[in-house]
């Protein structure tokens, strides 16, 4: 044997001990890129930025109202599509259900594999269309289609998500709460749920996080009009279409500069809930 | 199972074989135009205006089929990203709906108008109303006329589709028709042509506007002040919303690209041009 089995042991630990250096090092990076082309912009025009006008020939570029559009999008998507979520996991998990479990699961595995594009294409030609029947204020290209489409788009990732999560705690605590006179039911609410919060964390965070930086749903669907508004039937724009749209200006005008203080903005608002529901869950976990 | 394969892979390789062999007898029938492409080689890219794509893609697709040695691939994106590219060198020929800018000639670009092509405002099929003056236009897009009942329409809030501000469409229908009169913050966005008609298409209280090239059965284009948009009103001067279609190069075009622009300009290509709804200028001299 030319190599001993501990002299593997160290080499693969540091092989990997540096690969997650260089990958941290890459998320770090990211965040640095994007802040320091986002600075200048805000330290030139962070006021003028942070008005809710766009009418760039006006030379005003503020972009809160696409801010306002992101995250209304993003949190009544997720506020909506996780409980759905975690009814269909555990609903999954229980014994006398796994017939139908089956196939749900295979099903929702593909789903989650679809492309946004195709979401939004279908959604164009049958919600969009029953939208404005149903409402004639709108033109079918609103906010409500886009969440609509938002939430059959992040559950499937995170039913899955949860599945895998909650099942091997289930698996661990069933035999010995029935022995005790629990249902499945009781089980999963009265034990498995209450010390599972890291991973309802989970879920909750990357259902958000795939709402608010999804680009092609709220592009087709959403009507991209620059306005802050507060019906759901009114077209609005968010930060990651704005930033499709307006990608085709020339560089260094003050329009395309707003794309950087865009991108900063998204990152920071998935960055900001991100901690939050951490801080919910540790909290939470505290208390038990 | 070995001598199956076998079989199956010498019956592929001698279909695609044979495929190419009938392609070079069409040679012979080829125009003098198409002859400059013979010994030819090489790729080309071209990206910019979603007005010039039907165009591109016709002479593409004769040039490709005479001579499958040359790969010629059309991209969209709107005038500011053909500007924006053919600065760049990432692509050949970046087309524009507009003339260049001050910031984009000022490095190296040259411009070769090819077609004249009309802008006119599109409506649903459905929709009664069938002539507008330029002051109604302007009324509906700044927010003034909200109903299609104020027009002589049905009783339906309108609802307004603009293009992105890279848009060469949209730059020439802000200017001449709308007069610079700001467009309302609620209107719709969408982010080509062939967008555009879609929605509008799609939705029976939609107004929009797009290039007349691109009008067919599935919108109508009503009279603006009398005159119907079209490309004998636009050649003749009656209809005014015009603009020109440009291909803009870095410096002078050698190779292909000159090869390809010459075949825009040539009788085919202006066959091309009139097939897509456009009139032909002739080359410069």
């Amino acid at each position: 044997m030319l190599l001993s089995s501990t002299s593997i042991d160290t080499l693969s630990r540091r092989v990997l001990f540096a690969i997650t250096l260089a990958v941290l090092g890459l998320i770090v990076a990211l965040f640095a890129f994007i802040f320091s082309f986002a600075a200048p912009v805000f330290m030139s025009s962070g006021a003028e930025l942070m008005s809710s006008n766009w009418r760039p020939e006006n030379q005003q570029f503020g972009i809160t109202a696409m801010l306002k559009g992101s995250l209304i999008l993003a949190v009544i998507s997720t506020l909506a599509a996780f409980p759905i979520a975690l009814g269909v996991s555990c609903f999954c998990l229980i014994p006398k259900f796994s017939k139908l479990a089956k196939p749900v699961i295979v099903v929702t595995r593909l789903a989650a594999g679809i492309p946004t594009v195709v979401y939004a294409v279908c959604a164009l030609f049958i919600l969009v269309p029953l939208v404005r029947q149903s409402f004639t204020a709108s033109s079918g290209l609103c906010l409500l289609s886009a969440i609509i489409v938002m939430i059959i788009l992040i559950m499937p990732t995170m039913i899955v998500l949860l599945n895998t999560q909650l099942a091997p705690s289930f698996q661990r605590h069933q035999l010995t709460a029935n022995s005790l006179g629990m249902s499945d039911e009781q089980v999963i609410c009265k034990v498995i749920l209450p010390v599972s919060s890291k991973a309802l964390a989970s879920a909750a965070i990357l259902g958000f996080s795939r709402a608010i930086g999804d680009t092609m749903i709220p592009l087709m669907l959403a009507g991209n009009a620059a306005q802050s508004t507060g019906s759901l039937l009114d077209s609005a724009r968010t930060l990651t279409a704005h930033i499709g749209l307006v990608i085709a200006t020339e560089k260094g005008s003050p329009e395309y500069n707003s794309l950087f203080a865009a991108g900063f903005i998204l990152l920071l608002s998935s960055l900001t809930v991100t901690i939050i529901v951490r801080r919910l869950e540790q909290t939470h976990a505290a208390h038990d | 199972m070995k001598s199956t394969l076998l079989l199956g892979s010498v019956i592929c390789l001698s279909a695609l074989s044979s495929c190419s062999d009938s392609s070079s007898k069409q040679n012979e029938n080829a125009s003098a135009e198409l002859k400059v492409f013979a010994d030819q080689s090489g790729k080309l890219d071209i990206a910019g205006g979603t007005a010039h794509i039907p165009v591109m893609k016709a002479a593409a697709k004769e040039i490709m089929q005479f001579n499958p040695q040359i790969k010629i691939t059309i991209a969209g994106g709107g005038s500011g990203v053909g500007a924006q590219q053919v600065a760049e060198g990432l692509v050949q020929i970046g087309n524009t709906g507009r003339p260049l800018k001050e910031s984009e000639a000022s490095r190296g670009l040259i411009s070769h108008a090819f077609a004249v092509d009309g802008v006119a405002i599109i409506l649903n099929p459905t929709n009664p109303v069938a002539s507008l003056t330029q002051q109604q236009v302007i009324d509906i897009y700044s927010g003034k006329i909200t109903n299609w009942e104020q027009l002589g329409g049905v009783e339906n809030p309108i609802s307004l589709y603009t293009r992105d501000e890279a848009s060469g469409t949209r730059a020439v229908f802000f200017k001449k028709l709308l007069k610079q009169t700001p467009i309302a913050k609620s209107a719709n966005v969408v982010p080509s042509n062939g967008a555009m008609k879609t929605s509008i298409a799609n939705d029976p209280a939609a107004i929009g506007y797009s290039s007349i090239g691109f009008i067919d059965d599935s919108v109508s284009a009503p009279q603006l002040d009398g005159v119907t948009p079209s490309n004998e009103a636009c050649l003749s001067g009656e209809y005014p919303i015009t603009r020109k279609l440009f291909m803009n190069t870095q410096g002078e075009p050698s190779g292909i690209t000159a090869d390809f622009i010459q075949f825009i300009f040539s009788p085919s290509g202006a066959a091309f041009i009139e097939k897509s709804g456009y009139i032909a200028i002739n080359a410069p001299e």
